[in-house]
């Protein structure tokens, strides 16, 4: 135990604390090139982290930039700052501590090149900035600590992609750095540890105590469960009930749609005015804050949210977690339950609400795997390309590069471990001149390949375009929503574009719990006013789809088969029993396939079990194989758990439906035409800086700047389907939405066991899918029809007939 | 060929799914709008670098009509380059494409504003084409009457039952038909634009190009 300075020791005796021990073994481990802390409860995390810098600090400082601190939210930065600042005053350090993120001045940011903090807090997108510039040698020339706060969550996505390729290139700036991971709790905290480290970096493991276990529980419905459906609006009397009995609650939901619908229909039922507020991503970034203040200063009871309350703010006084709808990953789960209730030896309190009564058997699917603390873990992929063409240009702009170095640099990181020289080139390549098989623009090509071996810019004044283009791996396309007033009016959150281009004036939505009325559009700012008339749209966010995980699938199909029904409502037990005597459950290992006839369709039933995500994609492949076929199919609907397809003819031979090499050639015909490939391309395409994205302001005229990135897929996709762009895209489709890896994953296990079940009439399992929404008509002349119906009807009342 | 059947001054003209107008009296294939080069020309001013393909793909589907009508005319109605410049971009297989697609047949380049100048390309070069009852130039006179032009792009924003699509339209009134823009990184001017209201009539259609054409009221 490395025994600490009198300053130290003082301060500590002082508050009448004593240091944990993960946080004693911290500082033990302090010369380590990496280390990682595994805190489920996040209690003495910013201490922990913060602690070996301190104490190297209290005799060096005023030496530059000395430590770096990494969180995904800029409120965070915010928030440690202020806690950060009460120790180091209390303990007398002469240390300077400063943020710095998207929504610092320009002055300050200049200031803080030129004469930079002790400690500086910051984003994964700064710090992409930062690299970028000429004097970057200069500012982490002394830099000793790197800390990457909430590293769960950022291992998770293209941002922490981008944060550990931006670290490789400050660690060959300042070889010395030693770097300090802090995580909630995960599957596989080795995954994290190699994630955080570079390549020949040992990284040992820090657990903090997970505190007492959870009491979690299912809530029992007081009436009838619904049979389909997500919202959980009949469990509102309970829920407020819960409220009512706690100090601070906070209501999760899967998507900020669903959270919308729900605070919409509470506050119809909240009679004693309850304090509730509500908070998610789309959200203005001032009315989060507000609800953020709002819950630390208490004056809340409750909060109705999505996963934009996972990160950052102390949950110190929350004492109740509600999870409505089936949690679908039980990870996020146990890391919400994690955060709630501070008081160290009382548990934290967590209640799923499910929405139907299929959700019964996921959550108590659910609560099992919490009690077992058997969480799901989806090993992350490489990663991905279009991150690393993003890197290299940002590399490009500080400095001419050896490409030889910065390929083993960013092959040295944890997500670009396997990276190819191929895949590097070709990245490399694509910077230069766009990567085309038709050499068309050598000269005028992006990079420069000097006689020296190094690639330079060729234009430094295109470094300032490459710089406007990070932060283009965390935003999506929204439009701002203001309400309308002479000058400027409050601005209420943002609403996806796709959804924007749908509204006509008039038209009424829901945002931030209230309805409000589009009235136009107006340089790139939805304007609406207060005036609602009309039943409300649901605005489609685009928050991850979360689809329910392999860990929770298979457990449900492993009750399924020894019949394991405790802790199931009686309603549920029959139904499931009622399905085994009419047709028979599905089962681990083998794929259940139903057909029967109803008002006079014929309908297909398959039971995968993968995820609404890979269930959709089924639908669609196997409903094209059917109008291959001649069968004639009309439409479908997916759940997490099953598809059904509907269609004029019967189909007989169901089983010749699932073969892997049929299913992998229709996906790739269907690459071809999809909106998800495109909208997955228009991602690719501006994170790599293919296009650039519409920064606000630009639409003057309705002329566009920049034209529609689906006519550069079909260009692409005609003339060069193999372009670097075209199979990042493809990647990421297979795993993302589109999810065929785990359509395959499920055929390689199954082979030929497909059970046919010829039903004279609907079977009970299927029967909730009649009432899913989200109904899918087949493609094929579908909108062609709609339009030539449509234009004569317009041409019909307008008399035009020329 | 078909397409969306309509009269013009007298004339009978047919409208194509492809965004080319067909004269079939005449013989003649309009097209307007190809601002070939205009990938080249995005990436000189320091742009993005955009897939090279886009001559090409103009050209495959612009061979595609040229053979499927057996036009002996070929009018390219302005803007057929993106720049100057882009001219001299074209590189050599894609040059003979286009001297393929004129031999044996008239071509046309009326002047545009992209393109003003005469271009060193074979063809005829003229600042608009008199062919009685109708007159084809670039950019349409609001004064004239029986007049083929271009430079626009007109574009219909739609949502059709919850989808929304965007499809590129030829417009036509008693006096005039706007053509929509043949090339394909063109982008599109909406309906809705004051320049447009401006100039069409209120009866005014919008022939909407797609695999099949087809005629809605023009939207305002």
């Amino acid at each position: 135990m490395t025994a600490l300075s009198n300053r130290f020791e003082t301060w500590l005796s002082s508050k009448n604390w004593r240091l944990h021990p993960h946080q004693v073994a911290m500082v033990d481990a302090s010369s380590e090139a990496a280390q990682l802390l595994i805190a489920p409860t996040g209690a003495g995390k910013t201490l922990a982290g913060f602690l070996p810098s301190l104490i190297e600090l209290e005799n060096m400082h005023g030496n530059g930039l000395h430590t770096l601190y990494i969180s995904p939210l800029k409120a965070l930065a915010a928030d440690i700052k202020r806690n950060l600042t009460a120790p180091v005053q209390e303990l007398g350090l002469n240390v300077t501590i400063e943020d710095r993120t998207g929504d610092t001045s320009s002055h300050i940011k200049r200031r803080q090149r030129a004469a930079p903090p002790d400690i500086l807090l910051t984003t994964p997108e700064s710090l992409a900035l930062l690299i970028s510039y000429e004097d970057a040698p200069r500012i982490f020339a002394n830099l000793q600590r790197v800390i990457v706060d909430e590293i769960h969550a950022l291992s998770e996505s293209k941002r922490g992609d981008q944060l550990m390729l931006a670290l490789s290139r400050v660690q060959a700036l300042a070889p010395k750095l030693r770097r300090i991971g802090l995580s909630a709790t995960v599957d596989d905290p080795d995954a994290i540890a190699r994630f955080m480290a570079l390549d020949h970096q040992t990284c040992p493991i820090h657990f903090a105590d997970a505190g007492a276990a959870p009491d979690i529980r299912m809530l029992h419905p007081l009436e009838h469960l619904p049979w389909a459906g997500a919202g959980g609006r009949y469990a509102i009397a309970q829920v407020l009930q819960e409220v009512r009995k706690h100090k601070i609650t906070l209501i999760f939901h899967n998507t900020r749609a669903q959270a919308e619908i729900f605070f919409h229909a509470l506050w119809l039922q909240n009679d004693d005015a309850l304090p509730i507020a509500i908070h998610h991503g789309s959200l203005d970034r001032q009315q989060r804050h507000k609800v953020e203040q709002a819950m630390v200063n208490g004056q809340l009871r409750a909060v109705v949210c999505t996963g934009s309350l996972d990160l950052g703010i102390d949950w110190g006084d929350v004492d109740l977690v509600i999870q409505i709808g089936a949690p679908k990953n039980v990870k996020r789960l146990v890391q919400r339950i994690g955060r709630a209730n501070h008081q160290y030896n009382a548990p934290s309190k967590a209640i799923i609400v499910p929405a139907n009564r299929f959700e019964t058997v996921e959550c108590v699917a659910a609560l099992e795997a919490v009690r077992e603390n058997d969480l799901d873990g989806d090993p992350k992929g490489q990663g991905p390309l279009d991150v690393l063409c993003q890197h290299i240009l940002l590399v490009a702009c500080s400095g001419p590069f050896d490409p030889d170095h910065l390929y083993n640099e960013v092959r040295a990181t944890g997500p670009y471990l396997g990276l190819s020289r191929k895949d590097f080139d070709d990245c490399l390549g694509f910077c230069t001149n766009g990567g085309y098989a038709l050499r068309k623009y050598d000269r005028w090509q992006r990079l420069l390949y000097r006689a020296d071996g190094t690639y330079v810019l060729r234009d430094p004044r295109s470094a300032q375009r490459i710089r406007l283009n990070v932060g283009t791996i965390q935003d999506t396309d929204t439009l701002k929503v203001r309400l309308q007033r002479q000058r400027g009016g409050k601005p209420l959150g943002e609403i996806e574009e796709g959804f924007a281009a749908t509204l006509t004036p008039g038209d009424t939505f829901l945002i931030g719990g209230e309805v409000v009325r589009f009235e136009s559009l107006r340089e790139m700012t939805v304007e609406v006013s207060r005036q609602a008339d009309k039943q409300p749209k649901i605005a489609t966010f685009m928050g991850t789809k979360f689809a329910t995980s392999t860990l929770l699938c298979d457990r449900i199909l492993n009750r399924f088969e020894k019949k394991d029904w405790q802790g199931l409502p009686p309603d549920t037990i029959d139904w499931l029993e009622l399905q085994d005597r009419i047709s028979t459950l599905p089962k681990p290992g083998s794929l259940l396939v139903e057909t029967f006839p109803r008002q006079g369709r014929h309908h297909l039933c398959v039971y995968g079990f993968i995820g609404r995500n890979a269930q959709q994609t089924l639908g669609l492949l196997i409903s094209k194989q059917l109008e291959l076929r001649g069968l004639a199919p009309l439409g479908f609907v997916a759940t997490d758990y099953a598809t059904l397809i509907w269609g004029l003819e019967e189909v007989m031979d169901p089983k010749s439906l699932f073969s892997l090499t049929d299913l992998e050639s229709g996906l790739e015909e269907w690459f071809a035409e999809n909106a998800l490939m495109k909208r997955s391309f228009r991602t690719v395409a501006t994170i790599s800086g293919l296009i650039e994205r519409n920064m606000p302001g630009q639409r003057k005229s309705g002329r566009q700047a920049t034209f529609s990135s689906d006519i550069i897929y079909d260009t692409l996709r005609k003339f060069e389907p193999d372009h670097l762009m075209m199979r990042i895209t493809r990647d990421e489709a297979m795993s993302g939405l589109v999810d065929f890896s785990r359509i395959r994953q499920m055929l390689l296990q199954i082979g030929d066991r497909i059970e046919h079940r010829r039903l004279g009439r609907l079977s009970p399992l299927s029967a909730p899918l009649f009432l899913e929404a989200g109904r899918v008509p087949v493609e094929g002349q579908a909108l062609e029809r709609m339009v030539a119906e449509e234009a004569a009807l317009l041409m019909r009342e307008a008399g035009l007939e020329i | 060929m078909t397409g969306y059947n309509f009269t013009l001054a007298g004339a009978d003209l047919v409208a194509l799914g492809s965004g080319a107008l067909f004269w079939p009296d005449k013989k003649l294939l309009c097209v307007s709008d190809l601002h070939l080069g205009k990938a080249d020309r995005l990436m000189r001013q320091g742009g993005p670098l955009l897939p090279p393909y886009e001559v090409k793909d103009t050209f495959y589907r612009l061979e595609a009509d040229i053979v499927l009508s057996d036009a002996q005319t070929v009018v390219c109605l302005g803007d057929s380059f993106d720049d100057l410049d882009a001219e001299a971009s074209l590189r050599e297989d894609e040059l003979s494409w286009l001297t393929r697609l004129q031999a044996g047949r008239r071509w046309i380049w009326i002047e545009g504003n992209h393109d003003p100048g005469p271009l060193s390309i074979g063809g005829t070069h003229l600042q608009s084409l008199p062919i009685p009852p109708l007159t084809f130039r670039h950019i349409p006179s609001p004064s004239s009457s029986g007049e083929v032009a271009g430079h626009y792009h007109p574009k219909v924003q739609m949502t059709l039952r919850g989808r929304h699509f965007a499809k590129s339209c030829f417009l036509v009134d008693g006096d005039r038909l706007i053509l929509p823009a043949f090339g394909t990184y063109t982008g599109g001017l909406k309906t809705q634009s004051p320049e447009l209201t401006g100039l069409m009539r209120p009866e005014a259609i919008a022939i909407l190009t797609g695999k099949q054409a087809r005629a809605i009221p023009m939207p305002r």
